[in-house]
């Protein structure tokens, strides 16, 4: 049996705003294995963001964890409740690598400095020793020329460079869990490809385990070796990403997949996906995604699905795997798909 | 396919910005190319590479330096008449990228619509240009009486939609799409998608289509050109730009777009490019660089023997394409079958 690094169980995340409560996170269980990419995909306001933030102790302050479990190592991160019990965790166990690297740096601080501060916190270097390592750690990071560069200011990068440092100093702490919010979203593709190696590197040099938010299932299919799909702050399919690219489950997972332009037909409509996301302020009866789903049952709409097995490391929670569900066929489009890879040159 | 009209005609554009340095920065470098009434024509590149430039140019917010633009063979860019800036800016509206900082904040949706009307006058009466923004709000999807909203009370999507009613409200040809889609998530990328495709064929639109997103680009455009640096490097059919890139720059970009696959994306190479292979120094006019003809509509950049080559690697692949039929289907069979 794999031995989850990070387990969440039932998971609920509440936010106060102007005097409303609004559920955000509703009940979500999730497991990281150690040395894995696991992708968490879902569109905005799916709640993938909080989800994590919550493992680093970095919600809003208007937001709260209301119950369930965080276990990490012999600690539960759910309990935490002070910046203190967060120190030794934060940065040092599990470090974060956000969206757009213009606002994660200081513009008023050379590079060198920002990475070396960290360091000389984390390892009580000197100053000596803490530049060696800075130096090593942007060469790591693909850097050219990292003692030239350390002297340099952030507007003295490009945008992949940026986010090049910004992986560097999540690095600085050796943590052992890397979180990347949408680190490529605001970069051109070929630069994208460029992060999205270096990430792979990384992850195998300094054996880390890596949570990849993102919205495109491009991307997904580049970094993930597991996958898990978020819908209306919950996590609706968990499986290996070629379980979840290639037998996906959940009508949600194949709405997604259906309404990629890739897939789509020239001169034909692209599927889409029809109404909009719950409003998270009321209490959500049955699947939150029924409304919107073509092929949504009676039972949908009064009882929230349990998680069906499909095979020891994938799960959906969809009514239509009930044995007494009608068995269906997925959508045209995911069919396409389906075809197309068999046809091709995989295997 | 050349007869069809040509509607637009970007011939030699060069765009200069003044910036502190002593030399004008260049953004745009003889770029042509024509668009034909009715299609939809793509404009890729990455961040810097001045497509957003050229379509800011054709649509008359920066100035041409040198080279013209000419809508229905008529001069565009440059000093023109009173009269024609406002046959302009009747017939060429833009989509802008982000929705959420387009749209006045202040201002009602009915405002925001009709502002294209208070410019061209289109309207005799407030009746008539109420009824005209309530006909366009439905045509792209939204309620009438949404027009007495403000922007933040609508989602990225239903914004996306204002910005392109506010575009369509004066009956444009020719609509200037940046970006539109690039803000929004992927299904409701796929709602903007269809409703453009829709509104062209309902009122016979020709697109320029802005965009980074290689897929999305090959799921819309009919032809595309690819952009790096303010030169165009590659321009065919989009199918062909996809099938048989020739510059290595189009190779780079295609090589980088991510698929929805795992198999392919665990083992896929991408191809970086390098800009110092190319050997452009200025004086020899054999080594100058120029748009080239390969195949019929294909069209790639390159000195003599860069051209040369491009035509060796081109008549490769027609004669694989003709002897090796079978091998080839296996290959063809990953992508999605264009229409016929």
């Amino acid at each position: 049996m794999r031995e989850p690094i990070l387990s969440a169980k039932d998971i609920v995340i509440k936010f106060s705003l102007r005097g409303r409560v609004l559920t955000a996170i509703r009940g979500a269980s999730l497991d990281l294995y150690q040395g894995r990419t696991l992708a968490i995909v879902g569109e905005s306001g799916s709640g993938k963001s909080v989800f994590t933030k919550s493992f680093i102790g970095m919600l809003d302050e208007n937001g709260w964890i209301d119950s369930g479990s965080i276990r990490y190592g012999d600690h539960d991160l759910a309990k935490f409740k002070t910046e203190r019990d967060w120190l030794s965790i934060r940065g040092h166990e599990i470090a974060m690598v956000f969206q757009d690297p213009m606002t994660a740096l200081n513009p008023l601080r050379t590079i060198g400095r920002q990475i070396q501060e960290v360091v000389e916190q984390h390892e009580k270097a000197d100053r000596a020793h803490a530049k060696a390592k800075t130096i090593r750690i942007l060469g790591d990071v693909g850097i050219p020329q990292p003692q030239l560069r350390y002297g340099q200011y952030p507007h003295e990068f490009s945008g992949g460079m940026r986010q090049r440092i910004v992986i560097a100093i999540a690095l600085a702490c050796n943590p052992k869990v890397l979180i990347c919010d949408e680190p490529t979203t605001a970069l051109d593709v070929t630069i994208q490809a460029q992060i999205l190696k270096l990430i792979r590197k990384v992850q195998h040099d300094y054996k880390l385990t890596v949570i990849y938010i993102t919205h495109d299932l491009g991307v997904v299919a580049n970094v993930a070796d597991d996958v898990a799909v978020m819908y209306a702050g919950d996590i609706v399919e968990y499986g290996g990403v070629e379980e979840i690219f290639y037998n996906p489950k959940h009508p949600y997972t194949w709405a997604l997949l259906s309404s990629l332009p890739q897939l789509g037909q020239k001169g034909q409509e692209l599927y889409t996906i029809k109404g909009s996301p719950p409003n998270l302020f009321v209490d959500i009866q049955g699947d939150a995604f029924a409304p919107r789903n073509p092929y949504a049952l009676n039972i949908d709409f009064q009882d929230r699905p349990p998680y069906f097995q499909v095979s020891p490391t994938h799960f959906a929670r969809t009514w239509l795997l009930d044995p007494r569900a009608p068995k269906l066929e997925p959508p045209a489009a995911i069919r396409h798909m389906l075809a197309q890879y068999a046809g091709g040159d995989r295997g | 396919m050349d007869s069809r009209p040509v509607l637009l005609d970007v011939d030699k554009l060069r765009v200069e910005f003044k910036v502190k340095a002593k030399e004008p920065l260049v953004a745009v470098r003889d770029v042509s190319f024509q668009i034909y009434e009715g299609e939809t024509f793509g404009l890729v590149g990455e961040s810097g590479s001045g497509k957003t430039t050229i379509g800011r140019t054709i649509i008359r917010i920066h100035e041409a330096t040198s080279g013209e633009v000419r809508y229905r063979g008529q001069r565009i860019s440059g000093a023109i008449s009173r009269e024609l800036d406002r046959k302009v800016t009747q017939s060429i509206q833009m989509i802008f990228q982000d929705p959420m900082a387009s749209l006045n904040e202040r201002a009602k949706i009915d405002y925001i619509v009709s502002e294209g009307l208070y410019n061209t006058g289109q309207f005799a009466n407030e009746e008539e240009r109420s009824a005209k923004v309530t006909a366009v709000l439905e045509e792209v999807g939204l309620l009438p009486e949404f027009a007495s909203r403000f922007p933040h009370e609508f989602s990225g999507g239903q914004r996306q939609r204002i910005g392109v009613a506010r575009a369509l409200i004066v009956r444009p040809e020719f609509i200037i799409a940046d970006e539109p889609i690039s803000a929004l998530d992927v299904s409701i990328r796929a709602q903007v998608l269809n409703l453009l495709s829709r509104l062209q064929k309902e009122f016979g639109l020709t697109y320029l289509f802005i965009a980074h997103d290689l897929s999305v680009v090959r799921f819309i455009t009919d032809r595309v050109a690819v952009i790096n640096l303010g030169r165009i490097v590659e321009l065919a059919e989009t199918e062909e730009l996809f099938e048989n890139p020739l510059h290595p720059y189009t190779e780079s970009l295609l090589s980088a777009i991510p698929l929805p696959d795992p198999h392919r994306e665990k083992q896929k190479v991408v191809k970086v490019y390098d800009p110092s292979i190319h050997d452009y120094s200025s004086g020899e006019p054999r080594l100058a660089p120029r748009l080239a003809e390969i195949t019929p509509g294909h069209f790639v950049l390159g000195n003599d023997a860069e051209i040369a080559g491009y035509h060796e690697v081109a008549a490769v692949r027609a004669g694989e394409r003709k002897t090796g039929q079978n091998s080839q289907s296996a290959r063809k069979n990953d992508e999605p079958t264009p229409n016929a």
